[in-house]
């Protein structure tokens, strides 16, 4: 499987009137071509950042570390070419598309436009081209439909509208941020089963970025865990749910109805996530951990292998406490 | 004394569409909601779950009477709510609170939270002075704040801080019955079980009745003793909560509960999701008939033209309803129809 | 299970990692730092110090603001004279020295000015709330009301009721405040009208409040950001109609100084004594620009776009 998309140390600070915000402090993970990528994590984690980043939409930032795509690093491409690689290369779905899409011009003209900017074909041939994308994105009567303002495309239609965008150029990877968060849960499923189609028919890499652990389990191959701008976790799908390892990732398991089991009791994280500015010292959990150890405090755990395949954790608990207690006590050795 | 706390009766809301220069006259309506019957006993949850549209919001606030009814009676505590003027209506308000869904919007940001927390006890007149801060800072400790953060303004607090000061200011005057809109939709996924658990507590300690709407079908579930699944304006299914979840006889409630998202792989693998086709019909015109009928994967010319009642269906214990005519049959497998 | 999960909630909540500061608290800070406002509060502070002082300063010059200096204050050929030792600003046509009546021509200024202000953001608050709380029935009165106030003349009306009334302090007061409510009220309806409809307004009602309360509880604390900043920035407008009515003879009229009046004397005077003109006209122009500046200032202060300062 080759690589597509290989981070390393990724750095993201804002200097602000407050301090010092560390966004994003030393995130590495990889990519593969075709598969999808689910980022894990609640607000202040960090995961919207690192992506944006990686796409140079943030600003004021003092951004370091690397990321290559196709043999290039991202983050010290000069502006032209990175809005070359934007849309055509690497393309976005976004969380609302009623903000993403103009809403004084025509959904097929906003569609064509893109497709001229990076393509040099006929008016005529981008208009065909976006009408056979509105199709394939399941948009009933699209010749028609094409030519309608987003404000007269209900939720579900204009993310597909944004799916259809993303996907005219041929990407290789598309990030997809927290698309289906605010739509309904039917609209959700149906754009869920558009996107894993798609994936399978186009064999596009996907990061899937979202706070729902339903949608990972869904559609996702390989889950990363982000917490406090850090990767806490990564494994593959199946290792994630049934046998994770860092406390971060057992909480949010053992908190969501639907996971714990039908009527089991909802066991939450106590506390709240650290601020930004004046973060915890050592490991970044610890004062929500329910497994804190003396050394948690003073030495922030690196990312490290605990086993099987490609499963890493940030946390000095030994390998063996993975899996989620089912009894309600620590897990014992 | 009556085991039923609160009884909507064929409840409707209609928001009319007006339009004119000078004079404007009506066109239509939004048929927010349709015609609710429900029941809430006296210590239960109630869930009631529907997308956006369906009316749940607007059925909240029918309940708690800030709006008022286009039609259908509101009877609580046996009396009947439903016309009672602003004045008489101020007593009423000490028993049915509300919680609403933004932490967010739902304090006032240039108020600081012990007046918020202590606005139940000056509208009522129940507390003054030092014995009014003396119990909200015992209701900031009930509901897990530190109470010396009294003076402190909500942009100084997190979102489910500000959720518990939002439940801190519901429970204030010891009310029967809570209507919870969509208390936990807006918080991260970590905190959301601390605020659940929260209220789960406080209704064992305190006798509470909850009214628990969301869109959350996990959340509705895990909570709830019954639920009542709500599409445009009316309610398709109410059941007992493990009854509902366990065999869903509405298309609709079905196709629901298979668009949740689960967080267990290989129920997600094994799973076979219902998706429907098309969007939402606009609750200003809603269909004739079945208001589903336009998206079910069963439907016939009967639900075309008959609305169905929400009725006790074949096999179906007493206390199950569904407002279908061919309700789904155990085993049947809607995904393939 | 309930009880043990609510401990360990509040021992952690406790823990707040940044100390929290109130929004009035961040609008100060922010303020403090703006260099601007702090010059241009310093340069109020003064003129009002100098207003209240005006007597003893008047002892300290030398002269009163009414007294002619027959001697030194006037040439032979009965022209005002430019500045010197005696006359720091120069005397006008009759000999009177003008920095002593800038300085009291600055209290007419500020007490008209800020008292029409005050008097007109009161009024305005009190309709406009009313007008975009108590519904549509109540709205439409008052708000045609105020549209009506808005398309009245100014000026006919002003001379008019001066004339009725006579000229004084108390009537230009009056007559700039009936002239700038409306728009304050305005204002105001149309915040009010949109925080009516926020869920903490919905919350209230839910509780049981009645109106009033919820008037004066919960929307007018949310109104108080956009007022002070109003307020601010109705200062210096109603300093410059004062000075217009003045100016006109509708105002304050001779020999009390008035900036306004001092202008309109000097008109005729201008060619052969520019001190006449000029100091009055950049007292004036200095203090509508202090309170100019210093409104920009609160208004930035109270609702800045969030900074993300590059190094």
């Amino acid at each position: 499987m080759a690589t597509l998309l290989s981070v390393r140390d990724l750095r993201v600070t804002f200097p602000t009137a407050d301090g010092l915000v560390l966004a994003v402090r030393g995130v590495s993970f990889d990519v593969e071509a075709g598969r999808t990528l689910g980022i894990v994590g609640e607000s202040g984690s960090g995961k919207t950042v690192c992506t944006q980043t990686l796409l140079g939409l943030t600003r004021g930032a003092e951004v370091s570390g690397e990321a290559l795509f196709e043999g290039r690093d991202l983050l010290t491409m000069r502006p032209e070419q990175l809005r070359a690689v934007r849309g055509a290369r690497i393309s976005t779905i976004f969380q609302d598309p009623l903000s993403s899409l103009h809403p004084l011009y025509r959904v097929g003209w906003q569609i064509v436009e893109m497709i001229r900017a990076h393509r040099d074909i006929t008016r005529k041939a981008a208009r065909r081209r976006a009408i056979e994308l509105l199709s394939m994105v399941g948009i009933p009567r699209a010749e028609t439909r094409i030519d309608d303002y987003p404000h007269q495309f209900s939720g579900g239609m204009r993310q597909r509208a944004m799916i259809a965008m993303a996907l005219a150029l041929d990407p290789k990877l598309i990030i997809a941020d927290e698309p289906t968060t605010a739509l309904d849960a039917t609209v959700q499923a149906q754009i869920l089963d558009l996107l894993g189609r798609l994936r399978d028919e186009l064999g596009t890499a996907l990061i899937m970025i979202t706070h729902d652990l339903g949608v990972v389990a869904d559609i996702a191959d390989e889950v990363l865990v982000m917490y406090a701008g850090k990767v806490v976790e990564t494994a593959d799908r199946r290792t994630a749910y049934y046998e994770p390892h860092h406390p971060y990732t057992k909480g949010l398991l053992e908190s969501i109805p639907g996971a714990a089991g039908r009527h089991g009791a909802l066991r939450p994280i106590p506390g709240q996530p650290p601020s930004l500015i004046a973060l915890p010292s050592g490991c970044a959990f610890h004062p929500r951990c329910r497994y804190v150890m003396a050394e948690c405090v003073t030495d922030e755990p690196p990312l490290h292998d605990i086993g099987s395949p490609a499963h890493r954790s940030a946390c000095w608990l030994p390998a063996y406490q993975a899996g989620l207690d089912r009894t309600g006590g620590v897990r014992s050795g | 004394m009556d085991d039923v706390l609160l009884r909507l009766s064929g409840v409707v809301k209609h928001f009319p569409i007006r339009q004119g220069i000078l004079l404007k006259h009506r066109i239509g309506s939004v048929q927010a909601v349709d015609g609710v019957s429900l029941e809430v006993r006296r210590g239960e949850t109630l869930g009631i779950v529907g997308e956006t549209g369906c009316g749940k919001s607007t059925l909240a606030r029918c309940i708690t009477r800030l709006h008022t009814l286009t039609a259908g009676t509101v009877t609580f505590d046996g009396e009947d709510i439903s016309t009672l003027s602003r004045r008489r209506l101020r007593p009423v308000r000490r028993e049915i609170q509300m919680i609403f869904q933004d932490p967010y919007g739902s304090l006032n940001p240039r108020r600081r939270v012990g007046s918020i927390i202590g606005d139940p006890f000056a509208i009522h007149g129940l507390a003054d002075g030092l014995e009014r801060k003396r119990k909200v800072q015992e209701l900031m400790e009930l509901v897990g704040l530190n109470p010396e953060h009294y003076n402190r303004f909500p942009a100084e607090f997190s979102g489910g801080q500000r959720q518990r000061i939002g439940v801190a200011r519901a429970l204030a005057v010891r009310p029967k019955l809570i209507v919870c809109d969509e208390p936990v939709s807006a918080l991260d996924v970590s905190i959301q079980a601390q605020i659940i658990n929260l209220l789960e507590g406080l209704q064992a300690d305190f006798g509470l009745t909850y009214v628990f709407i969301a869109h959350d079908l996990s959340v509705v579930e895990h909570v709830s003793d019954r639920v009542a699944v709500m599409y445009l304006g009316k309610v398709v299914e109410l059941a007992e909560a493990d009854q509902l979840y366990g065999g869903p006889r509405h298309p609709y409630a079905a196709a629901l509960l298979s668009a949740a998202s689960v967080p267990d792989p290989d129920l997600a693998d094994r799973r076979e999701r219902i998706i429907l086709t098309g969007d939402v019909p606009s609750p200003v015109d809603p269909p004739a008939g079945c208001r589903f009928h336009p998206r079910c994967p069963k439907a016939r010319d009967r639900c075309r033209i008959e609305e169905p009642g929400l009725v006790a269906r074949d096999g179906d214990p007493a206390a199950h309803l569904t407002a279908c005519h061919f309700p789904v049959e155990a085993g049947e497998n809607l995904a393939r129809a | 299970m309930s009880t043990t999960d609510r401990r360990p909630a509040l021992a952690v909540d406790t823990v707040a990692p940044v100390e929290g500061r109130s929004p009035w608290r961040l609008a100060w800070d922010r303020l403090r730092r703006d260099r601007v406002a702090v010059a241009c509060a310093a340069f109020i502070v003064l003129l009002v110090l100098v207003a209240i002082l005006a007597d003893p300063i008047s002892k300290l010059i030398g002269y009163g603001p009414t007294q002619q200096d027959r001697t030194g204050g006037i040439t032979p050929d009965g022209l005002p004279t430019p500045p010197s030792l005696h006359h720091l600003l120069g005397t006008d046509n009759l000999g009177r020295d003008i920095l002593v009546r800038i300085v009291y021509g600055s209290r007419v200024s500020l007490a008209v000015g800020v008292g029409a202000a005050v008097a007109a953001v009161v009024i305005g608050v009190v309709v406009g709330l009313c007008a975009g709380y108590l519904g549509p029935a109540v709205d439409s009165v008052l708000a045609r009301l105020m549209d009506v106030v808005l398309s009245f003349p100014f000026l006919l009306f002003a001379i008019a009721l001066v004339t009725v009334a006579g000229p004084s302090e108390l009537i230009e007061i009056a007559v700039i405040a009936f002239f700038s409510w409306a728009a304050v009220g305005r204002i105001v309806r149309g915040q009010t009208l949109a925080i009516r409809e926020k869920e903490y307004v919905e919350a209230a009602r839910s509780l049981g409040a009645g109106d009033l309360r919820i008037m004066f509880v919960d929307v007018l604390p949310n109104l108080v950001a956009p007022v002070i900043v109003y307020t601010t920035l109705l200062i210096p407008v109603s300093i410059v109609f004062e000075a217009t009515l003045s100016y006109l003879g509708v105002g304050i009229i001779p020999p009390t100084p008035s900036w306004g009046n001092m202008i309109s004397d000097a008109q005729g005077f201008y060619q052969v004594a520019w001190w006449f003109l000029v100091f009055p006209g950049v007292a004036l122009v200095l203090t509508t620009l202090a309170f100019n500046l210093l409104g920009d200032s609160v208004r930035d202060a109270l609702d800045p776009r969030t900074e993300i300062r590059g190094r």
